[in-house]
């Protein structure tokens, strides 16, 4: 099978090999997925392409975007299919090896900081929570009211400075807030990791994002963090929560 | 808010794109695909969308 390549999807306990949901699942080019086996440990992995996925093609194809969304969506189905059932440590999008023997001698070659990741997700998931900022003009009605009655004489300056002032305070105390709101749901996380907020031309929404931040946490942590999420919601500071995803934001590899 | 688990094709295109691109095991396959494309990437994703954005609020 010269012609092939293979693709990583995740690693997970050598068990996999014999998963139900394994045998049921297909991956990017509609090829089922398959695992490759390494003492205890396993590698969900598909062959593709050899010409469609080397170095240049994937380079070249990166600037589609429609390829690109494809890519993401099929690497991410694969993924959380098995994460669903199954203690995995899902591998960076794009990663392909030449052969079945590259993916054994990594699982080999990487076996306990391997297993030593999947023991940390092992029962446990990742939840993401955001947190956007109402906009300006959504302010509270007390201070709306505030410059209403505002003297009848204050400049029009005076008044827009005094509602940059407010704007900028309120920015202020969201994102303080926030941070506060992170602090309490990382307590209650094994891990967490906060990410840059997302463009709002990305979200299409108005509402600046103040919080993108993922929690690994077990059954019960879950169910904890979304109730604090629930109930921290409000008007200045509206969260979202989503999950449960595979735990990408907590399987890097300690550098050895 | 919902609190349902989301389903894998409901996912916003942008929370997938923070944790594909920025998490996961990153080990280096037989192919290398370096960072900074990946980075190149994410800002040809921004530049698109909101083109794509553009042409829909027309």
């Amino acid at each position: 099978m010269s012609d092939h390549s293979v693709y990583l999807y995740a690693i997970g306990d050598a068990a996999l090999a014999d998963s139900h949901v394994l045998a049921e699942t297909t991956g990017v080019e509609a090829v089922p997925v398959r695992t490759v086996v390494e003492g205890p440990l396993a590698a969900v992995v598909a062959s593709v392409d050899r010409d469609r996925f080397s170095e240049q093609s994937i380079r070249a194809r990166l600037e589609d975007l429609e390829w690109v969304e494809k890519l993401a969506r099929t690497h991410h189905e694969v993924v959380d299919r098995v994460a669903r059932n199954h203690p995995i440590a899902p591998v960076r999008m794009a990663t392909v090896y030449l052969n079945d023997a590259g993916v054994r001698e990594l699982l080999g070659d990487h076996r306990s900081e391997l297993a030593a990741t999947l023991d940390r997700v092992r029962g446990r998931s990742e939840w993401g929570v955001k947190g956007y900022a109402a906009p300006a003009n959504e302010a509270s009605a007390a201070e709306l009211e505030a410059s209403a009655s505002d003297a009848p004489g204050t400049s029009y300056l005076m008044r827009r400075l005094a509602e940059r002032d407010r704007a900028a305070h309120r920015r202020e105390r969201v994102a303080e807030a926030a941070e506060k709101l992170h602090q309490e749901f990382a307590a209650l996380a094994v891990d967490s990791r906060v990410y840059p907020p997302q463009d709002p031309r990305l979200t299409g929404r108005r509402q600046e994002m103040i919080l993108n931040a993922a929690y690994l946490v077990d059954e019960a942590g879950a169910a904890l963090l979304a109730e604090r999420v629930n109930a921290a919601t409000d008007d200045e500071l509206r969260l979202e929560l989503t999950g449960p995803w595979a735990p990408y934001s907590f399987t890097s590899l300690e550098e050895s | 808010m919902t609190l349902a688990p989301t389903r894998a094709d409901d996912v916003a295109l942008v929370d997938l794109l923070d944790r594909l691109l920025a998490g996961g095991v990153v080990i280096a396959g037989d192919l290398t695909i370096s960072l900074a494309d990946v980075e190149l990437v994410h800002i040809s994703l921004r530049a698109l969308i909101s083109s794509v954005n553009k042409l829909m609020e027309q």
